[in-house]
């Protein structure tokens, strides 16, 4: 990288990429070509930012300048005036603003070009499996992992070195190291920014720990919707295989570790680490019980220890930088940082990286920005669709793995959606249940028939028929789904009815008993009528409506049906006169 | 061995590490629910898959409930299995269930018979709760020549999948779809008709509920009673006789072939006959067939085909034809007893009789499902009417006989008609495991070395065990004998075949556990296999109770020889006895 004196970095994230980035990076080295610079700047194509709504980014180095909302279009501006000018072009101008954010797992993301290993290998890459390999027995290695604190960061938060020891102390002559990259969370994309901007931080940490537990075979397991990921993880496995850094002998110490990619169809459930070793043995990706656990007998079954992407990420660096610094990093309990997918009503969506112990305000009112057009803060949902909704009063509370859980809710993989005063929670609740209806895998009774029916009674209650003793049906169904499903996902999935339950009691009983949506979320609550003062009969409702609902004269007071009114709001968006209105 | 100890409802107890909490609460008396779990401990077989949560129970320290089939005790485990909490938790789960399930037991032919419904009134479920908003999954209803498959009453507790899969190996039955629409069916939720299923049966046999069950014939037979211009003769196979009064409420193992004979009589059948007789035709017929093979590889010739396979059972048959297509010329080309039967009471009794093929109605009695759907087969049908018209289970016969307001306790006992009613005591013996090759034995080895035997009991060719090989001496010569119940255990035995290390001239093979008396019609087990063990002492009883133990040796077999087919595998014998068989492997790949 050093020899150009500038570096212009243009993400190559999947979300970028959608904003026509890869046409951005041609303009841009066209443009330099043109000038003659190709000495001067050199243009890179990264992995993910993580300022996925200020995309296309372009950051440019040393200067350690941001561009936002870049158009291929403005490659011209950027050469002409930031390169040969030496003036920043203000109308693209970006500040980060999040001073807040740590960056251990997503550390290369946004900065190397994730196809160029020797970019990798100059930011200390491979430097920890050189050390593990010739100065630490596996013993030491997993110590010192114990030592960190670090825990899983796909959802349980069980410590990373502790899974590590119990698949070592397997007997076994094969074992097998799975990455599990089958992040199915809706809004999360975590996983696939760095397996798309770092690939090899995760190589590296599979070969580590294949060395730990004695196995010599990796796996990861990865979802076909990710194409880009799977193309930048295969153009870095066989680097590394070029380099040594995986096959046979690596680095000359005798120990070989080879990794091979396994696809998934993109179920949710096949995140669970046992649905997800009988989705690779090409059976139904669905869970078994635990025990035996995948360390005992896994894929094949054989010895196989699972970690998450995220986790992976985070493994070269505490071996590089050192257990103490990275123990500094979060609380007591859960150590160094977590990554987390921001969205819905912030002003600052995408991935960010925060130490763990930062609290809620912080993340959603400094590093997102606060609400989006001045809207009231309402309720965070974390944990993805199984995690529950954290209100107000949770704002100030340190995040990290036990806390979440206390305050009804849980890390999960790092999913946060914010939502504002518009947002109707029993709609939200119903809205998750959907999600985890559809990725149930029908196994166990409560997951499959108790989340269909919870979400019939949400349904019910949303669609104006529910009755008082609902609430109670509700909370003690998603007691026992939680209870007695088999797996992680019908022992969460009623979290988020339980938790809107419990902090937004009143909206529930405004739809029962006053049959309203106090949000104006739900359709079948709402009634849209005429304001008589304001009306002037000028028919246009009437014309927009596609139901016939509306009747009146010219220049007279138009009125709606409301047994014929489908509640679509044309006529609202069409009348001039604020004569229309919704309650 | 290494043991816990732990408490169960303040009991204590110490049990062998590995054990489940809901063995260990069973060894106290504690009968904790189950719906999903099926022990089939004789098969090796463990069903524990967790999916139905009915057995959930409380322990002390754990966050949430633990399914006790499948939770291993540890140390100082206090377990609580009636606590409100498990109650609660059990109540809404089985009402989960029920609100995915059609709620017509008065017309399920399950119905009485059902686990699930066993279980509603044991939990005492008065309410389905989420009737009145709440959606079912539905499917098509399949309709196969011997099972049908109502899937509306699928509670996903995945049996059958287990026996079609680990047990007979066939694959015909899998998890589809996810969620609330998962069901068990074929691959692409095509028909069964069109899935590498063999109609075996042993999924039926397992079913908790209505979901799967075997096409009924009794209503057409009540027809064909009926009807004055038809003559219906039966034939009822030797595993009938050994079950059939279990639904009676008899002891296991009791032998009713006298009573049946009656009941049958009573129904209105003109002729009652007996599927033994035609046991011992097989015998004559597929014994020869060995002797034939094995003296032509004696003499050195290398085409002939060893070792040579039974033919009787025809969920086996339909096993090789889709899944072993290259040795379909290894099995004997006799046909099973049920046809062998049919060929001759449409042809030389018929005759005898005076009555028209068309008005003839030939029933059998059979304890398996696949003998429907053998009947049905084109080979079996001259001009289209088939040898024999269709076949009803032990247990159809079981509803029948208490339609007609009998009770099978209270019946006389009588003897089957003749000429087709009268057999040796190798005839019975086909119903268990190892039957048929012990009553060819004692055909073969005195047609081979033309001495009297001794002793006509070959126990080494007889029990539980899934693959069983003897040794029997043909007078110098060492017949090597391999056995097999259970297509898994079934394919093992092929797969040398196939690969030409076997190394036995004759294995005897039976697609069901036990052979015939474990068969997909038999009146339900519901996971207690000793009632197998049971029904196979009393085939053996009746056996040893006959006056004739050979099959060559049975009198209207010697007649039948003499006055109709001139002797075994000639050209008479061959037209009407003997059989081909099908490629069905294109069948299975097909996919509509």
């Amino acid at each position: 990288m050093s020899e150009y004196k500038l570096h212009l970095l243009v993400c190559g994230g999947t979300s970028c990429r959608n904003l026509q980035s890869d046409t951005l990076a041609e303009n841009l080295k066209t443009e330099i070509d043109k000038q003659g610079l190709t000495d001067v700047a050199q243009v890179v194509k990264t992995g993910c930012f993580g300022l996925c709504d200020k995309g296309t980014v372009v950051k440019v180095i040393p200067e350690n300048i941001f561009y936002a909302h870049v158009k291929p279009e403005d490659a011209k501006d950027i050469v002409e005036e930031h390169i040969i000018k030496g003036r920043k072009v203000e109308r693209l101008l970006y500040t980060d603003p999040d001073k807040k954010q740590i960056r251990i797992a997503l550390r290369n993301c946004g900065i190397i070009d994730p196809e160029n290993i020797n970019e990798y290998i100059e930011r200390n890459g491979y430097e920890a499996l050189g050390k593990v390999l010739s100065e630490m027995t596996p013993e030491e290695a997993i110590k010192l992992l114990i030592d960190s604190g670090l825990r899983g960061r796909g959802g349980g938060g069980f410590p990373a070195g502790i899974k590590w020891d119990l698949t070592r102390k397997v007997e076994s002559s094969i074992k097998f190291v799975v990455c599990n990259a089958d992040e199915g969370d809706p809004g999360a994309f975590m996983d696939r920014s760095i397996l798309e901007g770092d690939p090899h931080s995760v190589l590296e940490a599979m070969a580590i720990n294949g060395y730990c537990t004695g196995s010599n075979y990796g796996l990861i397991y990865i979802r076909a919707e990710y194409p880009l990921a799977i193309e930048r993880l295969k153009t870095a496995i066989k680097q590394a295989r070029e380099y040594g850094f995986l096959g046979n002998n690596i680095l000359g110490t005798g120990f070989s570790f080879d990794i091979e990619m396994r696809y998934g169809a993109g179920a949710f459930v096949c995140g669970e680490e046992t649905a997800l070793i009988h989705s690779m043995e090409g059976l139904r990706g669905e869970p078994t019980m635990k025990p035996p656990f995948p360390s005992v007998e896994g894929y094949l079954k054989k010895p196989t220890n699972v970690n998450n992407v995220e986790t992976y990420a985070n493994i070269p660096v505490i071996f590089s930088k050192g257990v103490k610094w990275f123990a500094k990093i979060g609380t007591e309990k859960s150590k160094g940082t977590k990554v987390f997918a921001l969205a819905g009503k912030v002003n600052n969506v995408g991935l960010i990286e925060v130490p763990l112990g930062i609290t809620l305000r912080e993340v959603i009112f400094e590093i997102g920005g606060g609400i989006k057009g001045g809207k009231k803060f309402k309720a965070v949902q974390t944990g993805g669709p199984s995690g529950g909704c954290l209100t107000e009063k949770d704002l100030d509370t340190p995040i990290d793995y036990d806390n979440l859980i206390a305050a009804g809710s849980m890390m999960g993989s790092g999913g946060m959606i914010i939502m504002d005063e518009d947002d109707c929670m029993v709609d939200v609740a119903k809205f998750f249940l959907d999600f985890t209806v559809e990725e149930s895998c029908g196994k166990c009774v409560p997951c499959r028939v108790g989340n269909k029916r919870l979400h019939e009674l949400l349904n019910k209650i949303t669609s104006g028929n529910g009755a008082k003793e609902d609430i109670d049906r509700l909370i003690n169904l998603s007691n026992v789904i939680k209870d007695t499903s088999l797996c992680g996902l019908g022992q969460s999935s009623p979290n988020p009815v339980l938790s809107t339950i419990k902090n937004f009691r009143n909206e529930y009983d405004a739809h029962i008993d006053d049959k309203k949506c106090p949000a104006g979320v739900c359709k079948a609550l709402m009634t849209y009528f005429i304001v008589e003062e304001n009306c002037v009969g000028c028919t246009a409702c009437a014309r927009a409506c596609p139901v016939g609902a509306i009747s009146g004269e010219r220049k007279e007071i138009h009125y709606i049906d409301p047994a014929l009114c489908i509640k679509c709001g044309a006529c609202e968006e069409r009348c001039k006169f604020n004569a229309v209105i919704v309650k | 061995m290494e043991t816990v100890k732990l408490t169960v409802d303040n009991k204590k107890i110490e049990v062998p590490k590995g054990t489940t909490i809901y063995k260990a609460a069973r060894k106290l008396g504690i009968d904790i629910p189950v719906l999903c779990y099926m022990d089939l401990a004789d098969l090796n077989i463990e069903h524990k898959p967790g999916g139905c949560r009915i057995c959930s129970v409380e322990v002390e320290g754990r966050r949430n409930l633990a399914p006790s089939c499948s939770t291993e005790v540890f140390d100082g485990m206090v377990v609580k299995t009636h606590s409100m909490r498990v109650l609660n938790a059990r109540k809404t789960v089985m009402e989960l269930i029920l609100s995915d399930h059609p709620k017509d037991c008065l017309i399920c032919p399950k119905s009485g018979n059902c686990d699930l419904q066993n279980l509603a009134i044991k939990l005492g479920i008065r309410e389905t709760p989420y009737q009145e908003f709440s959606e079912m999954s539905t499917y098509r209803k399949d309709f196969s020549p011997s099972i049908i498959r109502d899937m509306d009453k699928c509670i996903m507790c995945r049996r059958c999948e287990t026996m079609c899969n680990e047990f007979q190996t066939v694959g015909a039955l899998s998890a589809v779809n996810r969620g609330f629409n998962s069901v068990v069916a074929p691959a692409f939720e095509m028909d069964l008709e069109d899935s590498p299923c063999t109609y075996c049966g042993q999924c039926v046999a397992v079913c908790p509920t209505g979901a799967l069950t075997e096409v009924d014939h009794t209503n057409q037979l009540i027809e064909d009673l009926s009807n004055p211009a038809k003559t219906v003769i039966v034939q009822t196979a030797p595993a009938v006789r050994a079950a059939l009064g279990e639904e009676f409420g008899m002891e296991p193992g009791t032998l009713v072939t006298g009573k049946m004979v009656t009941a049958l009589r009573r129904l209105g059948f003109n002729y009652i006959f007996d599927t033994d007789f035609a046991a011992d035709l097989t015998i004559m017929e597929e014994g020869t067939e060995l002797l034939d093979r094995l003296n032509r590889h004696l003499k050195g010739d290398k085409d002939v085909k060893l070792p040579i396979l039974t033919s009787c059972c025809p969920g086996w048959v339909n096993f090789f034809e889709q899944q072993f297509t290259d040795l379909l010329d290894v099995p004997s080309t006799a046909r099973s007893p049920q046809q062998m039967f049919g060929a001759i009471a449409k042809t030389f009794f018929a005759d005898r009789i005076k009555v028209a093929r068309e008005d003839l109605v030939v029933v059998s009695i059979m304890p398996c499902l696949a003998k429907k759907y053998e009947c049905q087969r084109d080979e079996f049908k001259v001009n289209g009417n088939p040898d024999v018209d269709y076949s009803i289970s032990t247990r159809e016969l079981a509803h029948l006989i208490k339609r007609a307001n009998m009770d099978l306790n209270n019946m006389p006992e009588e003897d089957f008609d003749q000429p087709l009613g009268e057999s040796s005591g190798a005839g019975v013996i086909f119903g268990a495991t190892g039957g048929v090759i012990e009553a060819a034995v004692r055909t073969a080895y005195e047609i081979y070395t033309k001495k009297k035997l001794d002793r006509v009991d070959f126990k080494q060719l007889r029990g539980m065990e899934g693959i069983r090989h003897a040794n029997v001496d043909f007078n110098g010569l060492e017949v090597n004998i391999g056995i097999a119940h259970g297509l898994g255990n079934a394919r093992k035995l092929l797969e040398d075949v196939r690969n030409g290390i076997s190394q036995f001239h004759a294995i005897e093979i039976m697609a069901c556990p036990g052979g015939c008396i474990g068969g997909g019609g038999q009146p339900l087990h519901h996971g207690n296999l000793s009632i197998l063990q049971k029904r196979m002492e009393a085939i053996y009883r009746e056996d040893a109770g006959k006056p004739i133990r050979k099959s060559h040796e049975n009198p209207y077999i010697i007649k039948l020889y003499e006055e109709f087919l001139g002797k075994p595998m000639s050209e008479k014998a061959h037209h009407l006895l003997h059989t081909h068989y099908i490629d069905k492997s294109k069948k299975i790949i097909y996919m509509k």
